[in-house]
């Protein structure tokens, strides 16, 4: 019999409708337990490169916004370094990399203030600049997690390994933001014709 | 740098279409995953330290109650390791855990279950693991309560947690069930997971040896995060 590991993962289930809660709880009203809620701010200081705006809206198979989920995103500062151990180079000291964001309540938009990744070389591999998105929520089993690219970035983009190995081309565009002034604006579908690219982290 | 992470077992995970838990009719991709072996992406993850942790972060029972006062219910420890597929610990690695107070109420304006909400009780709290993967909290066991689902469908007493792990292939969301509860077997929730030993390990035990004594029972629950891959020591050639 094949190998087997000692241990199985531990199942995931939904985030459920109170993930807030948990995990930004002064968003909902309960304060007094954390100073603040962690991944709210991505910029803790002189941060290098280009400040962008990233607003992302996840629309369900109706097309209504999720207005109860929680994004988290992760990047590569201005350099193309995660803040990471595993990475191992230095990364910016006044950028985590992390964020963490709710919905706003009125058009269901995540909003990131962010720094624009840099292209990513690592192992000889460079990764056109992109955000790693993970999306939880109610009704959602395990995390759904997706990327976002950048439109003004043509020409890495066409050189992006994990953009080039999509079969379908057709569905390319469903991970590239586009640009408008120092915002970037990104839809994802959680189903239909334009059903966003998930993949299986 | 990580050589990658064992790749997911998806049959252990719930589908994301799942109709008998209703919101994931809408909710849930309808196209494959795609397959990708990662990258450093994937490979790397947010990191927090000891001192994002407030002295009482870990104890749900005191950390939103009034000077003096606890909150309402019966007071318990969870504790456990947070390990990887090859059992081996999950160090510094942040746990969040959030629940409903000890009848059934969330404090969260959507909630509106009749159970009144406890003055003294918020319901979130967090911790980071020790070296050895261990992390420990205290607080009172939630109460079941109903849900909009079916006509007539109860939750199961359960704690949501949220683990990071050391890389952003290893995040995790997951609840924990309390043995002995008759509703875990015929909630839709908990049904989403169709292997019946992966609903088991999401099911706290009873702990007698870690209780204390004319104070707090105790619940044992492991995590288990994606392992990692080891690294290949391979000598090549010049130029390969």
């Amino acid at each position: 019999m094949p190998y087997a590991p000692k241990l199985q993962e531990s199942a995931s289930q939904t985030a459920g409708p109170y993930v807030h809660i948990g995990c930004m709880p002064n968003t909902v009203g309960i304060h007094g337990v954390y100073d603040h809620d962690l991944g709210h701010e991505m910029i803790t200081g002189d941060a290098q490169g280009e400040r962008i705006k990233l607003e992302a809206i996840v629309y369900d198979g109706s097309g209504t916004p999720l207005k109860d989920a929680m994004v988290e995103i992760w990047q590569a500062d201005a350099n193309g370094v995660y803040n990471s151990p595993e990475d191992g180079r230095p990364s910016d000291p006044h950028f985590t990399g992390w964020g963490r964001q709710h919905a706003d309540h009125d058009t269901g938009v995540f909003t990131f203030e962010t720094v624009k990744p840099g292209a990513v070389t690592y192992n000889g591999v460079t990764q056109a600049p992109h955000v790693l998105v993970w999306i939880t929520a109610r009704g959602i089993n395990l995390g759904l997690a997706t990327r976002i690219y950048f439109d003004d970035e043509t020409e890495a983009n066409a050189a992006d390994p994990f953009l080039s190995r999509i079969e379908l081309k057709v569905r390319v565009p469903s991970l590239i933001a586009k640009r408008d002034g120092n915002t970037y604006r990104h839809e994802i579908y959680l189903q239909g014709d334009n059903e966003t690219i998930f993949f299986d982290l | 740098m990580s050589s990658g992470y064992y790749p997911r077992d998806l049959d252990l995970h719930p589908k994301a279409y799942t109709p008998g838990y209703r919101t994931t009719v809408l909710r849930s991709p309808q196209k494959a995953l795609i397959g990708f072996d990662g990258s450093i992406t994937e490979f790397t993850g947010p990191t927090f330290g000891h001192n994002t942790i407030g002295e009482f972060d870990n104890n749900l029972i005191v950390n939103y109650a009034k000077p003096g006062e606890s909150a309402i219910g019966e007071r318990i420890m969870v504790h456990g390791y947070v390990l990887d597929e090859e059992a081996r610990p999950v160090r510094n690695t942040l746990v969040e855990f959030w629940q409903a107070n000890a009848g059934g109420r969330y404090r969260h304006k959507k909630d509106t279950y009749l159970a009144p909400l406890d003055p003294n009780f918020g319901g979130c709290g967090r911790t980071m693991t020790r070296d050895d993967g261990y992390f420990q909290f205290f607080t009172i066991r939630p109460g079941a309560y109903p849900w909009p689902n079916g006509k007539n469908d109860w939750r199961p007493a359960h704690i949501h947690f949220s683990v990071f792990g050391t890389a952003f292939a290893q995040r995790l969301i997951t609840q924990m069930y309390f043995e002995g509860d008759p509703n875990i077997a015929i909630c839709p929730i908990v049904n989403t997971i169709t292997d019946k030993s992966a609903i088991d390990r999401l099911t706290a035990r009873l702990d007698m040896h870690n209780s204390r004594p004319h104070d707090m029972r105790a619940y044992r629950f492991d995590i288990v995060l994606r392992g990692k891959r080891s690294t290949m020591f391979e000598n090549r050639k010049e130029g390969n």
